[in-house]
């Protein structure tokens, strides 16, 4: 069939199709820009597998995407996981999934593809600078598709949280408590670093940190202004909080930095902006833009004393995912709760405007997606440690894992190193500068 | 009064210096060298450039002892430096002539010996 007609047939909207083009574009950028938020903030020595856990991410998750994850997410079977309807991309066409989308499922399918991506990127945070990359790779295969497309199923689907009423408009379930949950469980079944605790472990260069959060934050204006799949009132009301709420997030961060340490630190910034988006992703679409700007204050509190607990403890969960994504996901959207507004939303009141119910199902995402996230998540490692080593030794984690997981260095100086010539090659035909 | 130079992997100079300070020594001075101990080629591949790396970081520890703490040294770093394998490094000790403490003027002995001490 000729596309425009198909397009006709099925009332495509040609303004909403072309923003969610482009947020999906904007959405896969924040993977490589959390990868060098990630590699800022470990020890040089690690640079290159930290960023490429990110990248690996992308090359796994976009798979497994496409192959059963997405028919998981958002298939119809029952209302805990979505079944086989679109494994492997069976009747995703470019007509819309239903009468309510405006955009082919197709876009549909690749936008909520780019949110499986990063989340499985968000999760190795917490086990950078020792976990195996190969363990890493199918941790990353497994969980897109166990946890991952089951939480989205249940939040944005037709699953039982969906269906049940719960708001979370960009991903406060499936993405932001999966990886932070998620990720305290990966770090207690991977365990600390030889180091942690013994030695102060330092971010190595704060500028890929703050560069990366500002990409991230830039990313994020597709993430939350595209998840109303359009160019409706929601996207409006959520690509406007986006801006609000991390700028509210970063002046608070920059007071309680104040009060703790009498200064104002970039690193603690670039985790701001970070916690900012994270808190107005569950309600980006459902609350005023003055209560976003509250959220970011008040959502700031919590995960910075979580941020200065957690290093106290033995859980080396490295880079934080569980302050920075699972608590302020958590906070959010337990928020929408009591702030959402009808006049604003157009669906439903929080508790606030005398809408009780609406905290109750607010409450039951955020104990349910917590809890599943962290039993299947220390599962599944637990599994996979049966079967294959899930870190490297002691004596390669001290080497780095840039030269024991991928022969590379980031900051290769090539003093000393000499070049290898394939034997037969290069006979004859010596570089000009060489001859004289 | 003598010069302990110790050469050892750069992964092991936090260990090193554990030790030097359970061993109460103080005073230290550590730089970044590279070089080639006899150990095993690390190969490296970008792009299809596949490299050999000839020449090994290595972090080079000096410190100045008075004759009570030359042992001391010499025991932390080889004990803070083994791993076991080629390339673990060396240890040189060598005669020192004179020292001298910038701030008070103190010579030999008294320049080497902690302040405290």
């Amino acid at each position: 069939m000729d596309i425009t007609l198909l397009a006709q047939a099925a009332k495509i909207d040609t303004g909403d199709t072309a923003w969610m083009l482009g947020a999906t574009a904007l959405v896969l950028m924040m993977t490589p820009a959390l990868g060098l938020f990630y590699a800022g903030l470990v020890r040089s020595k690690n640079t290159l597998n930290t960023f490429m856990m990110c990248i690996a991410a992308i090359a796994i998750a976009a798979i497994t995407w496409a192959a059963i994850g997405y028919s998981f997410a958002f298939g119809d079977a029952n209302e805990i996981i979505g079944g086989f309807d679109y494994a492997f991309l069976s009747d995703v066409t470019l007509a819309p999934k239903d009468d309510e989308s405006t955009i082919p499922h197709l876009l549909f399918f690749a936008f909520q593809g780019t949110f499986c991506i990063i989340t499985v990127a968000l999760i190795s945070g917490a086990v950078v600078e020792r976990m195996r990359f190969g363990a890493f790779l199918l941790f990353a295969a497994l969980w897109s598709v166990l946890v991952y497309a089951v939480l989205a199923h249940w939040a944005f689907g037709p699953g039982w949280l969906f269906n049940g009423g719960t708001l979370d408009f960009a991903g406060g379930v499936a993405v932001e408590m999966a990886s932070g949950f998620g990720a305290l469980a990966a770090a207690l079944v991977v365990g600390a670093r030889k180091d942690y605790g013994r030695q102060a472990l330092l971010p190595h260069n704060a500028v890929y940190s703050l560069l990366g959060a500002g990409l991230l934050w830039f990313g994020w204006f597709g993430f939350n202004g595209g998840s109303g799949f359009g160019t409706g009132v929601n996207s409006v009301l959520a690509f406007t909080n986006t801006l609000l709420c991390p700028a509210a997030a970063l002046v608070a961060w920059f007071v309680m930095d104040l009060i703790r340490g009498r200064t104002v630190t970039a690193v603690g910034a670039a985790t701001a902006i970070i916690v900012g988006c994270v808190l107005i992703t569950p309600a980006g679409g459902f609350i005023s833009p003055g209560w976003a700007i509250l959220l970011g204050v008040a959502g700031a509190l919590p995960c910075y004393a979580v941020i200065a607990f957690r290093p106290r403890t033995r859980v080396d969960e490295t880079l934080d995912v569980l302050a920075a994504h699972g608590i302020a996901g958590f906070t959010g959207i337990l928020f929408i709760g009591f702030f959402a507004q009808k006049s604003w939303n157009a669906l439903s009141d929080g508790l606030l405007y005398g809408n009780a119910e609406q905290l109750l199902d607010q409450v039951l995402a955020a104990v349910a997606a917590p809890a599943y996230a962290f039993a299947a998540t220390f599962i599944l490692l637990k599994v996979i440690g049966l079967v294959m080593p899930l870190r490297t030794s002691e004596r390669e984690e001290a080497l780095g894992m840039d030269v024991v997981q991928h022969g590379e260095e980031a900051y290769a100086t090539g003093e000393g190193a000499i070049l290898v010539v394939p034997e037969g090659e290069l006979e004859g035909e010596r570089p000009v500068a060489d001859v004289a | 009064m003598k010069l302990v130079i110790g050469i050892v992997r750069p992964e092991k100079a936090n260990d090193v210096l554990e030790a030097l300070y359970r061993a109460q020594v103080r005073g230290v001075s550590l730089s970044r060298v590279q070089g080639h101990g006899g150990e095993l080629d690390r190969v490296e591949t970008y792009r299809g450039t596949t490299v050999k790396m000839g020449l090994a970081d290595k972090v080079r520890f000096e410190v100045a002892v008075s004759e009570p703490f030359v042992e001391a040294a010499v025991g932390a770093l080889c004990e803070g430096g083994r791993t076991g394998e080629v390339g673990d490094g060396k240890v040189f000790v060598v005669p020192l002539e004179r020292a001298v403490r910038i701030r008070t003027g103190d010579t030999d002995e008294g320049a080497v010996t902690p302040v405290g001490a």
